[in-house]
């Protein structure tokens, strides 16, 4: 860990001021970014410290009917919230799929979204990766890539997105709000994280000096038909091998709106309208089900260690539909799998 | 010959730990966390290639940054022994131990090759991320499978290792004369002992030349004589004090790096140093070896064995032959005519794998006991009952009785309390759900036996014992036996004992591995007590008008402070009274236990298990869950149920992991783990582990030790593995021979 220094900003403005700064790393909950700087992957130069800016820290009603999360929001404060639990179960569900119940109380909203892949390699300094240092190479791809992306991918990185929450926020269609230099704008969630082409040393398309202000939800919130499915290399706290998190309306026993995200398969929460499409207005069967899992996954990739991914993505994505439909959400309490 | 034992109050009962509420207060120091005046710290620097030589050491940024005292490297270090058998220790394998900062070579990735000393922490770690370092690469060779053909059997074997036994009959005739056959090939992935403490050193600079110096091992007089060796001390002047290990499991058996660097830095800066590893470090030095096996075993229809052949194949560094007991047990188990076992080393471009938790057993164990239940399978004979017949009460590898075996014991037990009988043999039969169900179960042995080992016991007149041995508490209960075993021998309470250990100024002890420490240490204090005892009688029966007169020792009994006649309790010396008549405030005595020359020539020990395993398996996702756990354990007399209990357990869980989950993961290309944290290295977590029961089975045995005491270390682990393998069979109908069985191997 290098010496650094630190601010604590009083205000978003001055937050996005110092943030500006080319050495500079916004810090929150720290959960990953202190990790990251025992481990030199990460050496800021200065540290802006975000926890006690103000208007950050609740959880609102909107207008529309959906929930505004303030970027400072615990991730334990969400997963147990009334609303988020009555409204967004899909949300609590993923957000307790992951990590353990004392870094859920320190992570935060935004932090979640902003964390960074657990690849091996990045992890590593005493090995290239180009996403850590750009134009080193990337030993995972004919290296250890059990944990590794199986959609795109590409020739430079093939890391994954470790983030549960997110998965969830990507079905959701939630919204990101953030403030910079250039004043206050609102980013899809499809939109916010990158696949990694050649430069994949940036996760998302936050500009320098931005900070992330709340996540928007929509009023659509699947509170009777949804499901997180994660599988990982033991029953709690591992990151997914791959994970599903499905929000689904129906209408007796045809398929109303559906959406489905894959996490731990892909740099980004991963999304596919047309298997999406596939679904609405359809009957429930496995056979739907089953032709929507191979359209999701035709593009997929392995690279040895992590080829099994690809079969599991898609007997998970049938379960995982299987168990929104019948509206028998997988448990995160009780490993059995429903 | 030794008197009659005193009444067990407390031995043989369930008692809580005398050291648990200092563990849980944090009272308890660990060897981090000492501290002295003026301590300086240091961070360790680690190589990126798997082999070569270092061109360029930059420590130029490094020394500037502030508060850096120091930067050692090879180039600088101070001089040390030059022959690298100063650098031997008690449990070491034949070959040359590593030497950190010894020269610019490099022998495998994350050696160490640097120590920052600053006057913090902090500062040393900040600055040793400056060091710049450049090496002139060679090809380095990581992966067994590549050396499997130029494997070797070690030509010199390591001391307390039984090779392979020479092999008997015709194992490979019989094997294509056999009826039923069944072969496979097993591998088994490096795993990190991953203690929850971290290799630590705190030597404390005491000034004239003397050192105290806190490590954490497993053995504080090996550590003492490593370092007095490798720097030229005198013993005298090197004190190790380690009173506390946070878990070792063989980590700690020999010296680690962080050792010699820190006694290395004290030295030279003339001041107290201390130095940590991280946990990513923790995978820098000792690992259970990559191994390959192949069994193959002959039958008859009624599932007889006709022969057994295992053969197996380890990886080792370049500069150290390990060697564990991996082929050996089929041949211990059961009865077979025929039987052909080997034990082959390859050597690769690594750090030398060591110890760790019943080394070798619960590899080779894996193989013979999935062997085994395929056989049962192929047979269409109960696995319990194959292994009945099958029995032997005899070990035929060394053409010796058994001290004791209580197998058959454990297989009846444990079946009985699983519910054995219900099983339906059919795989894929038993179903709840999406879920298949598996029952499966194996048979596990361990060596039981007894080290030289001395202790001391005080008895002060105010009623008050103390016990000391030097041997280590890693987190066994050492501290809780002991002071079990002496409080019966004077009728005390648990409160009235003090019991020392960890330090080299008290009596001497090995290591504490290979699960007999209880035997050992236990039975050392034992005689230290009795000693006590006979001259505190002595006293008694000369104090005026004693009512011990004319009684001899086997009659009296030791109560409530007092001495007193066992037929007559109302005819007592109190132990003040006794000491005054003696002219004494205090009695001592130290005694030294040794194994039965005569019993170690007529008889093989070992402790025995049979343990039982549910496994539901969701087949279309690969997830497994151990639901349930019954391990029958004959290991002797069972000092402290409780403690006893929590051993077994612990193996238990290790057992879940090491079937499940656990692997360090190399990369081949790099020569270098690359999972090496926990988030990423997956060690069992509470979800992963749900009902496990544990049954002692009654056995007697006074060979192994004099008070009855086989040992417990290693045995819960053995065969779990292999028991939960064969449930995974039974529910899917699926045979994995290569752990860890994750969801990819379970993919239906």
């Amino acid at each position: 860990m290098n010496r650094f220094s630190y601010v604590r900003a009083t205000d978003v403005a001055q937050a996005a001021r110092e943030a500006g700064a080319p050495a500079a790393k916004i810090i929150a909950g720290g959960t990953n970014l202190v990790d990251l700087m025992k481990y030199d992957v990460e050496r800021p130069g200065r540290l802006v410290d975000i926890t006690r800016l103000p208007g950050l820290r609740a959880i609102e009603d909107a207008a529309d009917g959906g929930l505004r999360i303030g970027a400072l929001v615990t991730n334990t404060e969400v997963a147990y919230d009334r609303r988020v639990e009555a409204r967004y179960p899909l949300l609590s569900s993923t957000i307790l799929a992951g990590a353990t119940p004392q870094l859920r109380n320190s992570a935060t909203t935004g932090g979640n979204l902003l964390q960074r892949t657990r690849c091996y390699y990045f992890y590593d300094v005493g090995t290239p990766c180009n996403k850590r240092e750009p134009g080193t190479g990337c030993p995972a791809i004919p290296g250890v890539n059990r944990i590794h992306a199986v959609l795109g991918a590409s020739e430079h990185c093939i890391a994954t997105h470790p983030s549960d929450m997110c998965v969830a926020m990507a079905a959701l269609e939630a919204v990101v709000r953030v403030s910079g230099p250039g004043g206050e704008r609102a980013i899809p969630f499809a939109e916010f994280h990158r696949l990694p082409g050649d430069a994949p040393e940036r996760d998302t398309n936050l500009g320098r000096g931005e900070v992330v202000t709340a996540v928007e939800l929509p009023a659509r919130g699947f509170p009777a038909h949804y499901t997180y499915l994660k599988l990982r290399d033991r029953h709690s706290y591992a990151f997914a091998l791959v994970s599903v998190a499905v929000g689904m309306e129906m209408d007796g026993g045809r398929i109303g709106e559906a959406r489905f995200a894959l996490g731990g398969v892909a740099h980004k929460p991963w999304r596919d309208p047309e298997a999406e499409a596939m679904l609405r207005g359809q009957a429930a069967s496995r056979d739907l089900f089953e032709r929507a899992a191979e359209r999701t996954l035709r593009g997929a990739k392995g690279y040895g260690h992590n080829t099994f991914k690809i079969e599991l993505a898609r007997r998970a994505i049938v379960r995982a539909l299987e168990q929104a439909a019948a509206g028998t959400p997988q448990s995160q309490v009780d490993k059995r799998i429903r | 010959m030794s008197p009659i034992p005193n009444a067990e109050t407390h031995v043989g009962s369930p008692r809580s730990r005398v050291d648990g509420r200092a563990k849980v207060t944090g009272a308890a120091r660990y060897s981090g966390e000492f501290t002295a005046p003026d301590l300086a710290h240091g961070y360790v620097v680690n190589s990126t290639v798997a082999k070569g030589r270092i061109t360029r050491l930059d420590t130029a940024a490094a020394l500037a940054a502030p508060g850096v005292l120091e930067v050692f490297t090879h180039e600088n270090r101070p001089r040390t022994a030059w022959f690298s058998y100063n650098y031997q220790d008690e449990v070491g394998p034949p070959g040359s131990p590593f030497r950190p900062l010894y020269d610019d070579k490099v022998v495998y990735s994350g050696q160490p090759i640097a120590l920052v000393v600053a006057e913090t922490f902090e500062a040393a770690r900040g600055a040793a991320s400056l060091v710049r370092v450049s090496y002139e690469a060679e090809a380095h060779e990581t992966d067994l499978k590549n050396r499997m053909d130029e494997a070797y059997e070690p030509p010199k074997k390591r001391t307390g290792i039984s090779p392979p036994p020479k092999p008997r009959g015709d194992a490979r005739g019989a094997y294509a004369d056999a009826p039923v056959k069944v072969s496979g090939d097993y591998w088994a992935a490096y795993e990190h002992h991953n203690p929850m403490e971290p290799h630590a050193t705190t030597v404390v600079w005491e000034g004239g030349g003397k050192l105290l110096v806190h490590d954490k091992n497993q053995g504080v007089l090996n550590a003492q004589s490593y370092i007095a060796s490798v720097f030229g001390l005198g013993k005298g002047d090197v004190r190790v004090v380690t009173p506390f290990v946070g878990g070792g499991f063989g980590s700690g058996l020999r010296p680690q790096y962080q050792l010699f660097l820190a006694v290395m830095a004290a030295l030279e800066l003339r001041r107290s140093v201390r130095v940590v590893l991280t946990r990513d470090q923790m995978f820098t030095h000792v690992y259970r070896p990559n191994t390959f096996q192949t069994v193959r075993l002959g039958a008859n229809p009624d599932g007889a064995l006709r022969s057994i052949q295992q053969h197996a194949i380890a990886g080792t560094s370049q500069f150290e032959d390990h060697q564990e007991v991996v082929v050996n047990w089929a041949g211990t188990l059961y009865h077979c005519d025929n039987v052909e076992l080997t034990y082959k080393l390859a050597k690769l471009d690594t750090y030398t794998p060591g110890d760790m938790r019943a080394p070798g057993a619960p590899l080779g164990l894996f193989a013979t006991e999935s062997a085994m239940d395929e056989l049962a399978c192929a047979t269409g004979v109960d696995p319990v009952e194959i292994r009945l017949r099958n029995y032997t009460e005899k070990d035929e590898n060394e053409n010796k009785n058994f001290t004791s075996k209580e197998l058959r014991a454990c297989y009846q037990v444990g079946a009985e309390r699983f519910g054995w009988s219900k099983r339906n043999p059919e795989p894929r039969s038993m179903r709840e759900g999406r879920e298949l169900i598996g029952w499966g179960m194996a048979s596990g042995a361990w060596e039981a036996q007894m080290m030289k080992t001395s202790a001391r016991a005080t008895l002060t007149a105010d009623g008050k014992l103390e016990v000391a041995c030097a041997t280590a508490d890693i987190g066994t209960g050492t501290y809780t036996i002991l002071t079990q075993i002496g409080a019966d021998a004077f009728g005390l309470r648990m409160e009235d004992v003090t019991t020392k250990l960890g330090d080299t100024t008290l009596p001497y002890s090995p290591v504490q591995g290979g699960s007999w420490t209880a035997a050992s240490a236990g039975t050392a204090v034992q005689l230290a007590c009795e000693a006590v005892r006979e001259k505190l009688f002595k006293h008694a029966r000369k104090a005026s008008g004693s009512p011990l007169a004319d009684v001899k020792l086997d009659a009296v009994s030791f109560a409530d402070g007092r001495i007193e006649v066992t037929a007559d309790p109302s005819r007592f010396v109190r132990i003040a009274d006794a000491m005054r008549a003696g002219g004494v405030d205090r009695l001592e005595a130290e005694e030294t236990a040794k194994p039965s020359m005569i019993d170690q020539l007529r008889y093989t020990g070992y402790t025995h298990s049979a343990i039982f395993v549910e496994v539901r398996v969701d087949e279309e996702l690969g997830a497994v869950r151990v639901t349930r756990v019954v391990d029958a354990v004959a290991a002797g007399k069972i000092l402290n149920p409780k403690t006893a209990r929590s051993q077994v357990v612990g193996g238990i869980v290790w057992g879940i992991g090491m079937a499940l989950e656990e692997e360090t993961m190399p990369d081949h290309n790099l020569g270098r783990f690359m999972n090496h944290n926990y988030a990423e290295y997956h060690v069992p977590v509470n979800a992963d582990v749900q009902g496990i029961e544990v049954v002692f089975v009654d056995e007697h045995d006074t060979k192994v030790s004099p008070i009855g005491v086989k040992g417990l270390g290693e045995i819960g682990i053995v065969g779990t593995a292999a028991a939960i393998a064969n449930a995974i069979h039974h529910a899917t109908g699926k045979r994995v021979r290569d752990m860890p069985i994750t969801i990819d191997k379970v993919l239906g």
